[in-house]
């Protein structure tokens, strides 16, 4: 058995440096790799870009860097629900590279798999594709989307091994897997590490090939952007 | 005149027993409350779960387990979780059989735009351009006019496109229109509304034949 655990989040973080690129895990505050976002409030590296689905809200998520000015760059497919984000877009501090869901998802995952480049028909005749190398295949238009290049992928999982092997829970699973082995060190958080063996091999959901270390996460917020519930008198 | 209701309710009947139907945010999501009960369809949200159930009853609320809404959800039996790479696996291969979204404009070519207005709201497509982009059967949900009474069916969309000649049907507070290679085919009216009221709230071309009925609603 490979071992991928480190003892704690600032081991798992470090070589990360200024002018960096990293994949964070998550959708809207679902998932989304608390601690080492945390951590990276505390090193206070500047000028990075963040590969991430959502940009977080103002005062959790990826908002605590943005609050911080610590990103330059952020590549998402949905930014709403973020006024400092919002703020620094349209003074300029910040560029944003807006890019459909599916391709982001799939760019990740290019990443992983080992594909350069592949052809999506999402955003064809669109601002997205601008510039872009676009292709028809069977008479239909497709436009020719790179892989990602990342230096660290910052993932969140449900349950994880000694080994780096990953379960997710829920929709919290989301980005977070496509992320795992597309970028060149990838730290995964757990809410729960156990010793390898502990996971039924059938189960796992990332294999910790993918997974260059693991750390014992804590104190998880999990905030609920939309709170809806039913009735149950009705 | 419809309401946000009545628009998913007149919706809901185009969805089909057997049917995999990913929902928008906004009118879309209503959609779900008047589907018939006698027919099996699971309904997909893009962050990665198919056979979304009703909201949790309230303590029951669990943070792993959102729509693309970020709303709290439950989930059915039968349901399933994926990734995100996954989830748009099933809209780009065509597995997702109903597609129902939201509007800021829609041209007589099926042209769609409801993601940007430059200078004033930029939040981003999320999964939009995924989904108009692939999905063969797209209904768009949306007010006939917009806040200021303007025609939301026009001739060509003024703001930035999210997908170019992919939206097959429409379905306003006033009308049921299809989009044919003439222009915005009137199908239905809605309850109480003449041709004249449609005519005038839409810029693009419109193709109105004899006997326009009502929804039957």
């Amino acid at each position: 058995m490979i071992k991928k655990t480190v003892s704690n989040v600032s081991d798992a973080l470090s070589g990360v440096s200024n002018g960096m690129t990293f994949m964070l895990g998550g959708f809207g505050l679902c998932g989304i790799p608390e601690n080492a976002i945390a951590e990276l409030v505390n090193l206070g590296i500047k000028d990075i870009t963040c590969i991430s689905n959502n940009a977080g809200v103002d005062d959790f998520g990826l908002g605590l860097l943005l609050q911080n000015h610590q990103i330059k760059k952020m590549i998402s497919s949905y930014v709403g629900e973020n006024d400092e984000f919002e703020r620094q877009m349209l003074s300029g501090e910040l560029e944003v590279e807006l890019t459909p869901q599916g391709t982001l998802a799939e760019k990740c995952r290019a990443a992983q798999a080992g594909f350069p480049a592949f052809y999506t028909p999402a955003g064809y005749g669109t601002e997205v594709a601008e510039g872009k190398e676009v292709r028809e295949f069977n008479g239909k238009m497709y436009v020719l989307e790179p892989a990602f290049k990342a230096d660290f992928a910052f993932v969140k999982a449900w349950k994880g091994d000694e080994a780096g092997n990953l379960i997710f829970k829920g929709t919290a699973r989301n980005f977070n897997p496509c992320m795992c082995g597309a970028a060149t060190i990838t730290v995964a958080e757990v809410e729960e590490l156990l010793p390898a063996g502990s996971l039924d091999p059938n189960e796992v959901h990332i294999p910790g090939i993918f997974v260059q270390r693991i750390f014992q996460g804590g104190n998880y917020e999990k905030r609920i952007e939309q709170r809806t519930v039913r009735s149950r008198n009705v | 005149m419809l309401d946000k209701n009545g628009i998913a309710k007149r919706i809901a009947q185009e969805v089909q027993d057997g049917y995999y139907v990913n929902l928008g945010i906004g009118i879309p999501t209503l959609v779900a409350n008047f589907v018939r009960e006698d027919i099996s369809v699971e309904f997909q949200s893009e962050n990665g779960v198919l056979g979304m159930g009703p909201f949790p009853y309230e303590g029951e609320e669990d943070a792993d387990i959102i729509n693309a809404g970020k709303q709290t959800i439950t989930t059915l039996p039968g349901a399933s979780f994926f990734d995100s790479a996954m989830s748009f696996s099933m809209i780009r291969g065509r597995h997702v059989d109903l597609t129902i979204l939201g509007a800021m404009e829609v041209a007589e070519n099926g042209d769609i735009a409801n993601w940007k207005i430059p200078g004033k709201m930029v939040k981003g497509m999320g999964g939009a351009m995924d989904l108009v982009a692939s999905a063969e059967n797209i209904i768009v949900a949306m007010m006939h006019t917009n806040r200021a009474g303007q025609s939301k069916l026009l001739k060509k969309c003024t703001l930035p496109l999210t997908g170019v000649a992919c939206v097959k049907k429409i379905v306003t507070n006033l009308a049921v229109l299809e989009v044919t290679p003439d222009g915005f085919l009137l199908l239905e009216r809605a309850p109480g509304v003449d041709i004249e009221t449609i005519q005038k709230a839409t810029e693009g071309k419109l193709i109105v034949n004899d006997n326009i009925p009502e929804m039957m609603i």
